[in-house]
């Protein structure tokens, strides 16, 4: 008998690694709600509403990049189309939310306001379930994930890679968007979903519920780093990355990437989804441009300036573009765009393995050592090389 | 009838329907036509009646000028045309010319320039009166292409009114086009006439038309009233009314396929030209340059400064900017393209997923850059007089200039590009590194020589295909954004590096577009398309044309 | 051992970048109130929104230079929510909650009002919103200064049913897919029924954004026009896609005498992308046209160019003034007398004080707000356009009038014009 799983799930983080997760854990559970609820808003340290909603999006966002990062950095497979995965799961959350709202829309009508405007008289099949919470759940996986799975069976079955495989992504998201854009399509259009009220009957505007959010968005993240990182350095993992380097190879070999591939770009696209599902009522609003081909770009964009085929390089990566968004489009609003090009610009020419390669080559250590060869595999630890 | 004779006022009657008055109004005119100018110069009532603020009254005045046609009168409704014609405060008509102002009613020049004046307003519905009151004296014009657009001009409008002017023109036109144009007139109006036996004749004649609004004309007459009664009572004219509507229909549905392949082609021109450039640059370096689009706009921009320069220092020779326009938008980009490839993708080689995020990074560069050098909205590009409008073909479909020149220039850029490849030592180097970078490095060829002015030339050819958009699309900071996912299309559908594949597949693409447009709607068209390619690729992952040979895939 | 000390170290990175996002708040300068422009500068709609800013600056250096409002100095914060709109959502809250502006001027795109709307209700925020939309929302927190389709859409399409218009029969709905174009058609679509057109005369297109090809668009209407009676188009084709639409029209010969278009999105600044000459006779329908003229729009349109050349606005000579800049700078001003009459800047004093206020505006109209709807009563000008990119007047109303955010022509909305 193995090891059973949530043991090796353990064993596959270093106890520092844990300890920076609780510590992690603990700012986002107990610190921050306590800054935002308890401190006055005069106290420095009060955690104002804003930073509360910014940094839950941001959150989202690192589980996207992580998510990213596995198809990307671990299996080599450039998605420059994930958005389609993120939006579809919070079109399907919002769908749940506009239907929350009950009533109290503008018309004062069950139907959500944007059917009223299309003279719709009924919900149309696939709105169905969509007032149960449990379903919604269910959508949120289930819808990106069945896409993901079909056309990920297509395309590497048919051995479609490299930039390839990145241009028909780009068309599926394109393609979604435009369907998403058209009103008939049934998701309101160019407006997409808004002005939300309450989820599970709870006002969704309430401190209480915006730390909720922002506590799950957390917890996800953490769950996907641990999750992520016990994946990346079990047996599956490592036939990831040898996909990644030699796919013939393997193949010869007598394994099949396809499905390996396969299980790896739908479990990325769940992940999406989730973060998509928690970003909505975060943010108030999903509308198709959350699939346009710049956004899924972007993406790969904190992915890479994080550290590819790191997992906490994606987290970081999306909090210093977005947290640098932030503040240039405040600050300068004229040079955001300038920055954002030279940033990658930059870290591809001179930091190919991103914030995180850099930190460790000023540690003098190899930079691409840990992705290419887990270290602490436990049920290999032996046959590592260092 | 109450028709008075020239110089005198038209009154206007309470019973009759304003269409009626339209009529009986034209039929003065004609008729005055014939009887010729008695007048040397407008007269004061009429000048009056164009200074009132109604536009009745200026239609009128419109009218009565037509009808006394003398060289003044028509100066007058010229200057109307123009919105030159001007009220002063003393409520005295002149003509505002570059140089000073002329009076209305003599011509003779005005001093002191009076200040005051205020250009009369002309909307819709005068200018198509000023357009019957041309069309009818331009039809006697000594010069073809005048009365050629004088005769279609009053075929779409003719009526009984009309006929006293359209039969002796018909008899004395000696054009063969002009002549057809003229006869549909008269039989279009024939069609209401007395007699069976004309009707009848008119409605065959009608049959040689291409034109949608008469078969409407002519499926009227075969509709039933309430009581069952048809329209038209006599069987034979029905009999060839339902001929013609058949030939008509023929020619129409001809009509609709011919314009929907040249739409496609159109498009399909406009998708290569995007796409060519690159095609090359990920031919050679398995670079997927995610700034190409910028380098369109580049291209488009450098059209535009172009164009400004020959405004400002050249004004006679603006009709030729474009052309001017073509070596500089080529050089601009591609010495942009250049500095791209020495600075930045040089170092990425062999890391193409890397390069595609480092282009990008360039692309937003590019834009933020040219908005804040150009400002954020999109700027004006004319087309030159050359290239506007277009030439009516068979059943009036009309094919704009612009777009017949992009599809030559199109093809042009393609024989050049061919000939670059195939006939000189350059292409023949490219070619080589295309096929086996490293075999060709062994030989001699200076790859990275190589790399950097096929990198130029690929962006010299989107800059050539960002001078072509600029004719028929915007010109603004983000318009590359538009095509960079169309061209990527393209080049994946047509296989790397193969001109014949980026050929094919922008041709194909435009035509299918048009084709699911006209079917579907532009929304699904799109999608259907992106869907097609999606599942085509799982097909032929290569592209159409796959590069021939042995590779090893890692 | 020192990858985990890495990783540790990573997530203290992270917890400590994010700590920067919340000491951000600077205590506020006493004597200035903050104004929020909340206008994309980047992205899609930077090409419509950059003036709008623009206007707002030099609008508050206006109010500034003629000492301020309460004595106070008024102090701009621009933000660039880049035309994404959740980032809209994000920069509203962060303009009320961590810069607390009194009042913030901006949004063009319906969908970003509707990402905005939650935080200016739940945040108890002022949002002045200067752009024609298609209505059926009314706010408390937020003043429009643009015209509801009762205000620019039926009053275009009643002139060309008549004699001077042309006597349309025939009528093509042409427009971007999205709210804006589909509500108003759908109040079009019932308004032409209202007055006997029949649903075969009526042909409804709508096309992607950014489309650029209108070759097809632009056959079919041809097709349509031929069948006999006069037919007309209302286009409400969004900012980009007008170029080509138009550069086709006029390519394809289609005159304005043949059949009009009139557009709604159309104006000054999106016509400085194109040449004009074409396109003479086709209409717009707004508010205010530049080429108005009485001494207040003389003097606008004098600070404007003024105010472009002085801050290196590009290609400042040709700067040229729309409505939406005008219904900003009624907007501006609005607000500065109501916060006067109400002597604070608190937004429940300043929103009773809102209703009734009046402003001598450019369009040579007295603009009145009104108490129940936050719209503004509005003139109609329907103007054509001209060689020189400029529209010539050919029709106006009499007077202002109040605007129907709820338009009667949408079954269930008779009850509810006011707040």
């Amino acid at each position: 008998m193995r090891t059973p799983l949530s043991v090796r799930m353990f064993q596959s983080l270093p106890r520092t690694a844990w300890l920076a997760l609780a510590i992690f854990a603990a700012i986002a559970w107990i610190a921050i709600p306590a800054a935002h609820l308890l401190l006055p808003e005069s106290s420095p340290f009060h955690v104002s509403a804003y930073t509360v909603t910014l940094l839950g999006k941001i959150l989202c966002y690192a589980v996207v990049a992580v998510a990213m990062d596995l198809i990307w950095g671990y299996a080599g497979i450039l998605s420059l189309g994930h958005g389609v995965f993120f939006a579809l799961g919070g079109y399907a959350f919002g769908m749940y939310l506009m239907r929350q709202i009950g009533t109290d829309g503008s018309y004062g009508v069950a139907l959500p306001d944007f059917m009223v405007f299309l003279d719709w008289k009924a919900l149309p099949w696939f709105w169905v379930g969509s007032d149960s919470f449990l379903w919604a759940l269910i959508m949120v996986v289930a819808v990106p994930g069945l896409l993901a799975f079909v056309f990920g069976w297509f395309a590497f079955r048919s051995r479609i890679k490299g930039v390839y495989f990145s241009i028909i992504t780009q068309a599926l998201t394109y393609a979604t968007m435009l369907l998403f854009f058209r009103n008939e399509t049934g998701f309101g259009g160019n407006n997409g979903f808004t002005d939300f009220k309450r989820i599970l009957g709870y006002d969704i505007t309430s401190p209480q519920m915006r730390l909720v959010l922002f506590g799950l968005s957390a917890a996800l993240l953490i769950a996907v780093l641990i999750l992520g990182r016990y994946l990346v350095t079990s047996k599956f993992g490592r036939v990831l990355a040898a996909i990644r380097d030699a796919e013939s190879r393997v193949r010869f070999i007598g394994y099949q990437p396809t499905q390996y591939k396969l299980a790896i770009w739908t479990l990325s696209a769940v992940l999406c989804a989730l973060a998509g599902a928690l970003y909505v009522p975060q943010v108030g609003i999903i509308n198709p441009s959350e699939m346009s081909p710049a956004n899924s770009i972007e993406i790969a964009v904190w992915v890479a300036v994080g550290g590819r085929g790191t997992l906490i390089g994606g987290v970081i990566g999306a909090f210093i573009v977005n947290l640098a968004k932030s503040f240039f489009t405040v600050s300068f609003p004229d040079y955001w765009l300038f920055f954002l090009g030279f940033l990658f610009i930059g870290v591809t020419l001179f930091l190919p393995d991103g914030v995180v390669g850099l930190w460790r080559k000023l540690r003098g250590k190899r930079a691409i050592e840990d992705t290419d060869t887990p270290t602490e595999t436990p049920a290999d630890a032996k046959g590592a090389s260092a | 009838m109450r028709c008075v004779g020239s110089g005198q006022q038209l009154k206007r009657s309470n019973i009759m329907p304003p269409s009626l008055f339209h009529r009986l109004r034209l039929l003065c005119l004609v008729l005055c036509c014939t009887i010729g100018a008695a007048h040397a110069a407008p007269s004061p009532e009429t000048l009056a009646k164009m200074a009132e603020d109604d536009s009745d009254s200026r239609i009128e005045a419109i009218a009565e000028l037509g009808a006394e046609g003398s060289a003044q009168s028509v100066a007058v409704l010229d200057a109307l045309a123009d919105e030159a014609l001007a009220l002063t405060g003393a409520g005295r008509l002149v003509i505002l010319t570059d140089t000073g102002a002329l009076d209305a009613a003599t011509g003779a020049a005005i001093d002191p320039y009076p200040d005051d004046a205020d250009a009369l307003m002309i909307n819709n519905r005068i200018r198509r009166a000023l357009q019957s009151a041309k069309a009818a004296t331009n039809i006697r014009a000594t010069d073809r292409s005048t009365r050629l657009a004088a005769a279609l001009q009053l075929r779409d409008g003719a009526d009984e009114a009309l006929m006293p002017l359209l039969e002796p023109a018909l008899a004395a036109e000696q054009d063969k086009e002009i002549r057809a144009i003229l006869a549909l007139a008269v039989a279009r109006v024939n069609l209401a006439s007395e007699l069976p036996a004309k009707r009848t004749r008119a409605a065959e004649l009608l049959g040689d038309s291409a034109d949608a609004s008469v078969k409407f004309m002519l499926t009227a007459l075969l509709e039933k009233d309430g009581n069952g009664q048809f329209a038209e009572p006599d069987a034979g004219v029905r009999a060839a009314a339902k001929a013609s509507i058949n030939a008509i229909e023929r020619r129409l549905a001809i009509a609709d396929l011919a314009s929907t392949a040249f739409t496609g082609l159109s498009l399909g021109s406009i998708l290569l030209l995007a796409a060519l450039g690159l095609a090359i640059t990920y031919g050679v370096m398995g670079v997927i340059n995610m700034a190409h689009g910028e380098l369109l706009m580049v291209g488009a921009y450098a059209t535009y400064v172009v164009q400004g320069l020959f405004r400002t220092h050249l004004p006679e020779y603006i009709d030729s900017y474009v052309i001017a326009a073509v070596p500089v938008a080529f050089f601009t980009a591609a010495a942009v393209g250049m500095l791209m490839e020495r600075t930045v993708i040089r170092w990425l080689y062999g890391r193409p997923l890397e390069t595609l995020l480092a282009t990008w990074g360039l692309s937003l560069v590019l834009i933020q850059t040219a908005r804040v050098i150009f400002g954020p909205q999109n700027v004006e590009v004319a087309n030159p007089a050359w290239m506007s409008g277009g030439v009516s073909t068979y059943a009036d479909i009309v094919l704009p200039w612009n777009r017949l020149v992009i599809i030559g220039f199109a093809i042009f850029v393609l024989l050049l590009v061919w000939l670059m490849m195939q006939k000189t030592r350059l292409g023949m180097f490219v070619r080589a590194v295309t096929q086996n970078r490293a075999m060709a490095g062994c030989v001699g060829v200076p790859t990275a020589r190589i790399d950097t002015l096929a990198f130029g030339i690929g962006a010299g050819i989107a800059g050539l295909g960002g001078c072509a958009l600029s004719q028929v699309a915007n010109v603004g900071p983000a318009m590359g954004q538009g095509y960079i996912v169309d061209s990527f299309m393209v080049v994946v559908l047509g296989g790397v590096g193969q001109l014949a594949g980026a050929v094919t597949a922008a041709m194909g693409l435009g035509l299918m577009t048009k084709i699911l447009e006209g079917w579907a709607g532009a929304v699904v068209a799109k999608i259907l398309v992106l869907v097609f390619i999606i599942i085509f690729i799982q097909k032929r992952p290569q592209g159409l044309f796959a590069l021939k040979g042995r590779f090893v895939e890692d | 051992m020192s990858t985990r000390r890495s990783f540790i170290k990573a997530v203290t990175l992270t917890a400590s970048l994010a700590a920067m996002g919340s000491v951000s708040t600077f205590a506020q300068a006493a004597d200035t109130i903050k104004v929020g422009i909340l206008h994309s500068l980047s992205g899609t709609m930077a090409i419509s929104e950059t003036a709008l800013k623009n206007v707002a600056l030099m609008t508050i250096e206006e109010i500034n230079a003629a000492g301020g409002v309460l004595g106070k100095q008024l102090e701009p914060v621009v933000v660039d929510p880049a035309s994404n709109w959740p980032l809209f959502a994000e920069k509203a809250r962060q303009l009320l909650s961590q810069d607390k502006v009194a009042v913030t001027f901006g949004c063009w795109t319906s969908v970003s009002r509707k990402s905005v709307n939650p935080v200016f209700k739940e945040l108890n925020g002022l949002l002045f919103y200067p752009v024609q939309y298609e209505g059926e929302e009314l706010e408390k927190n937020v003043f429009y200064t643009g015209a509801a389709p009762n205000q620019q859409a039926i009053p275009a399409v009643e002139y060309l049913m008549s004699k001077d218009g042309g006597e349309a029969k025939r009528w093509v709905l042409l427009g971007t897919d999205y709210v804006y174009p589909r509500t108003t058609n759908k109040i079009l679509r019932a308004f032409l029924h209202s007055k006997g057109v029949k649903d075969e005369d009526i042909m409804e297109e709508y096309t992607p954004f950014g489309h650029s090809d209108y070759q097809t668009i632009i056959a079919n209407i041809k097709k349509f026009a031929s069948a006999g009676k006069k037919t007309a188009v209302v286009s409400t084709i969004n900012g980009d896609s007008n170029v080509p639409f138009y550069k086709e029209l006029g390519n394809a010969g289609l005159k304005a005498t043949d059949v009009p278009v009139v557009a709604f999105s159309v104006g000054e600044e999106e016509l400085r992308g194109v040449d004009a000459k074409p396109l003479v006779g086709h209409l717009a329908a707004w508010n205010y046209f530049m080429s108005v003229k009485n001494p207040t729009n003389t003097a606008f349109i004098k600070k404007y160019q003024a105010w472009a050349k002085a801050n290196g606005v590009p290609n400042a000579d040709t700067v040229v003034t729309n409505d939406p800049m005008e219904a900003t700078y009624v907007g501006i001003h609005m607000w500065k007398q109501a916060v006067e009459k109400a002597g604070t800047v608190d937004v429940d004093a300043v929103i009773p004080a809102l209703g009734g206020q009046t402003v001598k505006a450019p369009s040579g109209f007295t603009l009145t707000m009104d108490p129940t709807n936050h719209h503004l009563h509005k003139p109609v000008l329907i103007g054509e356009v001209r060689a020189d990119g400029q529209f010539s007047t050919v029709w106006k109303t009499k007077e202002p009038i109040r605007a129907q955010p709820w338009s009667p022509f949408i079954p269930g909305n008779e009850k509810k014009q006011d707040m």
